[in-house]
């Protein structure tokens, strides 16, 4: 009687040491590594090695000025999908000279960017966007899609963007492609 | 008796007020028709708008005075030894009294009477601005003696004749010729029909047409404004057909119209109605009503949005609201297609509300035309575009379900709710159709982009509620694009495609198919 009494105690003692192990201590430990590498995203966190450069796919007006192309380029390395998205979408919207001709309008700067939980990025542009385009369906489409597919393309947690301007949505750039709602990676504009 | 002829002093004001009424009546008449009544005047006709100048009459010759002449074209008129100088720019007429012989830069021409005077003033005869100031003016002067009209410049004034013809007892056929040729378009408002032109003014016979009797198809046809003729249609009046048809400079506009029943005076009228089926009327009279009735046709940008620019300056928006109103014109007058335009004028429409006017109208197709631009200047070609929709929109079919509503009058309806953005996605289907159809019309007549059919978020597009394409018509940013698409020959293949593939688009329609 009193040897089954100390077998059960011994297997509680065993499953309360479980528990706790399970529960309580593991998680503390890891836990706050885990915390430590989630705060450790934001822009504030110590800059990465300077000149640290990743390669990105980033897209051009093709030949024939009704297509893109895409363009193997080194550019600068961000901590974390935010950072990396702004890096993309700079080094996209930076002027670029002869054969490339980029479907940003000419001096548009980016103004904000921020990623949703669902993966929806919206990039906010200055007013050059709307200004400086040239105009026409095909142009106003590779201009959107320069952006959607940078993003799409290089950010697998990237699953639509919507460009903003001026802090707003905005119905058109040139009165044709519809920026009401975020846009999926669309690669037929893409040569 | 006494009722039907009352003393001369009550029938007085009646009889004031109507000679009053025949006055306004026919001073508004010759208003309209810009066909004087006497006594005479010129009206002078310009891009500007139109002047009109005292016409004297001496015995039968009608005179124009000489220093209206001068101060209306900035000449200089001098008299001396006897003779009369007329200076314009360092060239000179000489005219002398008594003589029907002028000098227009040291060659003689001869005008139909010798100068006359009235008090101070000297008088010429109205040819003299034809034959003597025409050969050293600037612009190109055209007189039209017959109906008082004189032509400064590069106005498109053509002569209207109107014929009227009766087909059968329940047909009838209205042959309108325009010289030289001018197109014009053909609309219907209950009993009337306008059928307007594409000029400055029109030269028309007083009156355009004689009066019709009462049974008559056509009652009357008369000018309503200085481009549009009005067709008062009798009451018998069931429908109408129409065709235009360039015979050598003239454009013949040929209104087939039609009478609901046959006449009482129809020998051999049978018990049954059958509807009426005149030889000399198109087959398609008698056929169903055609699955395109209304096509809202879409001058892209307008106002302060002026679209893409070529480095000539043509603009996007002027180029767009041509090519639309050369397609309204055409297809109205075919096909009896009526055809809305989202703008008629410069102005800047909102997308919603282009797409608004295609849906509250119930147009059967919706086609915005467009031109593009591009970073390359080598980019070339029209295209057509589609809407589509991202995986990431709510599904097409049913987006907004049914409600079951009350109606005006009692009783409930189900009601198909469709949001606003999404109308387009139950007919994405057709518009590719269509797209495919004009891709094939376009591509013998006009330059084509490498990939003439997309699909693409086309806002305007979205919410149209009928097949809708986008029609981009070539690049402004390409040189020789620009010159091309501003000229005539351009603007009249496209708009033949667009004819074309709307055509073969109701047929396919009409057949039950759209591939």
């Amino acid at each position: 009687m009193g040897r089954r009494w100390l077998v059960v105690g011994a297997i509680a003692l065993v499953a309360g040491v479980l528990v706790w192990l399970m529960f309580i201590a593991l998680p503390r430990r890891y836990g706050a590594t885990a915390a430590k590498a989630v705060s450790a995203a934001p822009a504030n966190a110590p800059a990465p090695p300077a000149g640290r450069k990743i390669k990105a796919r980033l897209f051009y007006v093709a030949e024939d000025g009704t297509r893109l192309t895409g363009v193997e380029r080194e550019i600068a390395y961000g901590e974390g999908t935010v950072a990396q998205a702004n890096e993309i979408v700079a080094a996209q919207i930076a002027p670029v000279a002869e054969p490339l001709v980029s479907a940003v309008p000419p001096g548009t700067t980016l103004r904000a960017l921020f990623i949703s939980d669902r993966g929806d990025a919206y990039v906010d542009f200055s007013r050059d966007m709307i200004a400086a385009h040239p105009g026409g369906s095909t142009t106003e489409l590779l201009t959107v899609y320069t952006i959607v597919n940078a993003l799409t393309e290089n950010l697998p947690a990237v699953h639509a963007v919507q460009l903003l301007v001026d802090g707003k949505e905005v119905d058109t750039i040139a009165g044709h492609v519809d920026l009401r709602r975020p846009l999926e990676k669309n690669l037929t504009w893409i040569q | 008796m006494e009722a039907r002829d009352p003393p001369l002093k009550a029938r007085s004001l009646p009889l004031f007020s109507a000679v009053i009424s025949v006055i306004v009546l026919l001073g508004l008449g010759a208003a309209l028709s810009s066909q004087p009544a006497p006594p005479p005047s010129l009206t002078m006709l310009t891009k500007d708008g139109r002047r009109s100048m005292t016409i004297a009459l001496v015995g039968d010759q009608e005179f124009v005075a000489l220093d209206d002449l001068a101060s209306t074209f900035g000449l200089a008129v001098q008299e001396s030894l006897g003779a009369i100088t007329v200076s314009y720019k360092g060239r000179t007429i000489v005219l002398t009294p008594d003589q029907s012989l002028a000098s227009v830069s040291g060659r003689l021409i001869s005008l139909p009477a010798p100068l006359s005077r009235n008090g101070r003033r000297w008088l010429v005869p109205v040819e003299f601005i034809s034959r003597a100031l025409g050969p050293i003016y600037d612009a190109r002067l055209e007189l039209r003696k017959p109906s008082h009209l004189l032509l400064i410049g590069d106005v498109r004034v053509p002569r209207i004749m109107v014929r009227y013809d009766a087909l059968s007892a329940s047909s009838a056929r209205l042959t309108v010729d325009a010289t030289p040729a001018a197109n014009s378009t053909v609309t219907q408002d209950n009993q009337r029909l306008t059928i307007k032109f594409d000029v400055d003014a029109l030269d028309l016979p007083n009156p355009p047409l004689a009066p019709q009797g009462a049974q008559s198809l056509v009652q009357d046809v008369r000018a309503l404004d200085q481009t549009s003729l009005s067709v008062d249609l009798g009451p018998r009046f069931a429908g109408f057909r129409s065709a235009t048809q360039p015979v050598d400079t003239t454009m013949r506009l040929t209104i087939d119209v039609l009478s609901a029943q046959p006449t009482e005076t129809t020998p051999s009228t049978p018990a049954a109605p059958q509807p009426p089926s005149p030889p000399e009327l198109p087959p398609a009279f008698g056929m169903p009503v055609s699955p395109i009735r209304t096509i809202a046709i879409d001058a892209g940008h307008g106002g302060d949005d002026e679209g893409a620019r070529g480095a000539q300056g043509t603009k996007e928006k002027d180029l767009t609201l041509a090519v639309a109103r050369r397609a309204k014109g055409i297809i109205e007058a075919r096909l009896g297609i009526r055809v809305l335009l989202t703008r008629d004028d410069d102005r800047n429409v909102p997308l919603d509300e282009r797409t608004a006017i295609a849906n509250n109208n119930k147009a059967d197709l919706f086609l915005s035309l467009h031109v593009n631009a591009s970073l390359r200047k080598s980019a070339t070609g029209a295209s057509i575009f589609y809407a589509a929709f991202d995986r990431g929109s709510p599904p097409a079919e049913a987006p907004g379900g049914v409600e079951r509503l009350p109606t005006f009058g009692g009783g409930l309806r189900d009601i198909e709710l469709v949001p606003w953005d999404l109308a387009q996605t139950r007919h994405v289907d057709q518009s590719t159709a269509f797209a495919n159809v004009l891709r094939e019309q376009l591509g013998n007549r006009v330059p084509l982009a490498p990939r003439a059919v997309d699909s693409a978020a086309l806002r305007v597009l979205e919410s149209a509620n009928m097949p809708a394409v986008l029609i981009e018509l070539g690049y402004l940013t390409n040189g020789d694009q620009e010159k091309l698409l501003a000229g005539d020959g351009f603007q009249t293949n496209f708009v033949q495609a667009l004819y074309d593939a709307v055509v073969r688009f109701r047929d396919a329609l009409a057949a039950g198919g759209t591939q």
